[in-house]
C-alpha cells in the first residue's frame, strides 16, 4: 500500500513534446494579412502620420485603378504585357524543359551543358538587353528573347534535378518489361519529374514577370512596365502603385494557376 | 522454355560477387535461390533477366517462349515498382501499351489478370490507396499480363508483414496450381523457399557459389503450414546457411 501511495505522490503527467513542424493550410490568414496592412496604410495616410509623399492612400490607388479600367487604358497596357509574358515564358520554359530532360538523360550532353548553364545562370539578363535589341530588333522580338532567356536557365536547372530524382527502380522496371526508350521517357521519367518541374516553374514565372517590367521600361509605349516608368517619372505615386498592384496580382494569379496545375497533374500524391 | 546458367561469374569493381554458377531452371518449375545477405542472389536474378551483363559465363534460353508471350523474362520486384501516378488498371496497361494489341485484347487481358489476382474491384485505385499485399498483387497481375515464359521474383514478399506474406504465398500457390509457371524466386526466407520451391539452390557468402541444390518433390498444393518433412528440409537448409550467414554478417561492407 505504501508502495502505491509513494507511486501516487510521484505521478507526473508526461509532458507533450510532439507537434509543430507540420504546416497546415489556413485559408483566411493570407487575405487577412493583406487587408490588415492595407487598412494600416489607409489609416496612417488618413490620420496624417504617413505623409502622402511616402505612400499613396490605398483608396486613392483603387480609384486610379478603377479610372484606368474605365478609360480602357488598362487593357491597352495589359494586353501587350500578357502577350510578351505568355510568348516569352512559353519559349523559355518549353526549351528549358526539353534541354533539362536531355541533360538528365544523356551523359555527354550533361557534361557539355551543365557548365554552360552554370555560366549563363548568374548573368543579369537585363544587362544583355542592348545585345538582344541588336539580335532580335527593338520591337517585340528582344522582349520575347529576354523573358525566354531569363526563364530558360532556372527551368533547365529545376528539370534536370527533377529527372535525376526520378526513382531508378521504376526505370529498371520499364526496361525489364521491354518498354521502348520513348515510352520510358514519356510514361515514367516525365511524370516522375513533374513535381520538380512544376516547382521550378513557380520560380521561372516570377522571374518572367520581373524581366517583363524591366524590358518594358527600356523601350515600350504600352505595357505595365512602361506605365509604371511614366508614373515614376512624373512622381505620380497613385499611378505608380496602381501599376505595382497589377504586377502583384499577376504574380498571385500565375502562382494560383500553377497551384491548379499541380492539383490536376499531381493529384496522385494525395 | 528452360533457362540454363553456364559458369556465371560477376564482379562489382574489384569485388567478386558471383563465381562459377551453373544451374538449370526447367519449364513449369519454381527454383528458389537462397543465401545470406550480400551473396549476390539478386545480382544473379538481374543477370538472368538481362538487366546486367555477366562478366563471365552465359545465360541461355532453351526452346521457344509461348506464342502469345509478350515479355519472356518478367520481373516481380521487392519494392513493387508501381507507377504512383497510374491506377491499378493503368499500371497493368503500361506493359501492354507498347505491343499494339488488337482492339479489345488489352482490356480483356487486364480484366483477366485482375480477376486472377482478385483485384477487379480495385481497378480504379491509385497505389497509395492500397496495402502492401495488394500492391504486390498488382505487380504480380502486371507480370502475368505479358504472359511470361519465366517470372523472376526478387524477394517479392520481403517488404510485407508476416500475415500478408502467408496470404500471398497461398495466392502464389493457387496461381501456380491453376496454370503452372516457371519462376526463379530469390529470398532469404527459408520458409518461403520450402513452401514455393521445387528446387532450392543454396548460395554461399560472397563470392556466391552454389553450395547445394535441394529438390523438394511434394506438390505445392500439399505443402501445409507445419509439415514435418518440410521442417526437416528447412533445418537442413539452415544448417547449410548458418555459418555462411554468420561469417557474412561479420564482413565489412566494402572490405
Amino acid at each position: 500500500m505504501a508502495d502505491t501511495a509513494a507511486g501516487m505522490a510521484a505521478a507526473v503527467e508526461v509532458p507533450f513534446r510532439g507537434g509543430g513542424f507540420a504546416p497546415r493550410p489556413k485559408r483566411w490568414v493570407g487575405p487577412a494579412t493583406f487587408l490588415a496592412l492595407i487598412a494600416l496604410a489607409e489609416w496612417g495616410t488618413w490620420a496624417g502620420w504617413i505623409s502622402p509623399l511616402t505612400l499613396p492612400r490605398p483608396s486613392a490607388v483603387v480609384e486610379t485603378l478603377i479610372a484606368l479600367a474605365r478609360s480602357g487604358l488598362m487593357f491597352d497596357h495589359l494586353l501587350p504585357s500578357l502577350t510578351r509574358l505568355a510568348v516569352g515564358a512559353a519559349l523559355g520554359v518549353g526549351a528549358g524543359i526539353a534541354v533539362g530532360v536531355l541533360i538528365g538523360l544523356f551523359s555527354h550532353l550533361r557534361a557539355a551543358l551543365v557548365p554552360l548553364v552554370a555560366a549563363l545562370f548568374p548573368i543579369p539578363k537585363i544587362a544583355l538587353l542592348p545585345l538582344f535589341v541588336i539580335w532580335f530588333g527593338i520591337d517585340e522580338g528582344s522582349k520575347y528573347a529576354l523573358i525566354a532567356f531569363g526563364t530558360f536557365t532556372p527551368t533547365v536547372v529545376a528539370t534536370f534535378g527533377a529527372v535525376d530524382n526520378v526513382d531508378r527502380s521504376l526505370i529498371r522496371m520499364g526496361q525489364s518489361f521491354g518498354l521502348s526508350w520513348w515510352s520510358i521517357v514519356r510514361k515514367i521519367v516525365l511524370p516522375g519529374a513533374m513535381p520538380g518541374i512544376l516547382s521550378g516553374l513557380r520560380i521561372s514565372l516570377a522571374i518572367a514577370i520581373i524581366l517583363l517590367v524591366a524590358a518594358e521600361m527600356l523601350g515600350a509605349r504600352y505595357g505595365i512596365g512602361a506605365y509604371i516608368l511614366e508614373a515614376g517619372a512624373l512622381y505620380d505615386l497613385e499611378r505608380l502603385f496602381a501599376g505595382v498592384v497589377i504586377l502583384s496580382l499577376l504574380g498571385v494569379l500565375t502562382s494560383a494557376a500553377i497551384g491548379a496545375l499541380e492539383r490536376r497533374l499531381l493529384g496522385w500524391r494525395g | 522454355m528452360d533457362i540454363r546458367l553456364e559458369a556465371i561469374g560477376h564482379d562489382y569493381g574489384r569485388t567478386e560477387v558471383l563465381r562459377d554458377i551453373t544451374l538449370d531452371i526447367p519449364s513449369g518449375r519454381i527454383v528458389c535461390l537462397v543465401g545470406p545477405s550480400g551473396c549476390g542472389k539478386s545480382t544473379l536474378l538481374r543477370l538472368i533477366g538481362g538487366l546486367e551483363r555477366p562478366a563471365r559465363g552465359r545465360v541461355l534460353m532453351l526452346g521457344e517462349p509461348p506464342a502469345d508471350c509478350l515479355n519472356p523474362l518478367t520481373f516481380v520486384f521487392q519494392d513493387f515498382a508501381l507507377l504512383p501516378w497510374r491506377t491499378v488498371r493503368g499500371n497493368v496497361a503500361l506493359v501492354l501499351e507498347d505491343h499494339r494489341l488488337p482492339p479489345g485484347r488489352m482490356e480483356a487481358v487486364i480484366s483477366d489478370v485482375l480477376a486472377r489476382t482478385r483485384l477487379s474491384d480495385f481497378a480504379g485505385a491509385l497505389p497509395r490507396q492500397l496495402s502492401g499485399g495488394m500492391k504486390q498483387r498488382v505487380a504480380i497481375a502486371r507480370a502475368l499480363a505479358v504472359n511470361p515464359a519465366v517470372m523472376l521474383m526478387d524477394e517479392p514478399l520481403s517488404a510485407l508483414d508476416a500475415q500478408t506474406r502467408e496470404l500471398l504465398m497461398d495466392d502464389l500457390v493457387a496461381l501456380w496450381t491453376r496454370t503452372p509457371f516457371t519462376a526463379v524466386y530469390v529470398t532469404h526466407n527459408l520458409a518461403e523457399a520450402v513452401r514455393l520451391g521445387h528446387r532450392v539452390a543454396v548460395l554461399s557468402r560472397r563470392p556466391g557459389r552454389i553450395r547445394e541444390v535441394v529438390e523438394i518433390d511434394r506438390p505445392l498444393g500439399e505443402r501445409g503450414y507445419a509439415d514435418a518433412d518440410l521442417e526437416r528440409i528447412q533445418k537442413h537448409l539452415w544448417g547449410l546457411m548458418r555459418d555462411e550467414a554468420r561469417a557474412a554478417d561479420e564482413e565489412l561492407v566494402d572490405g
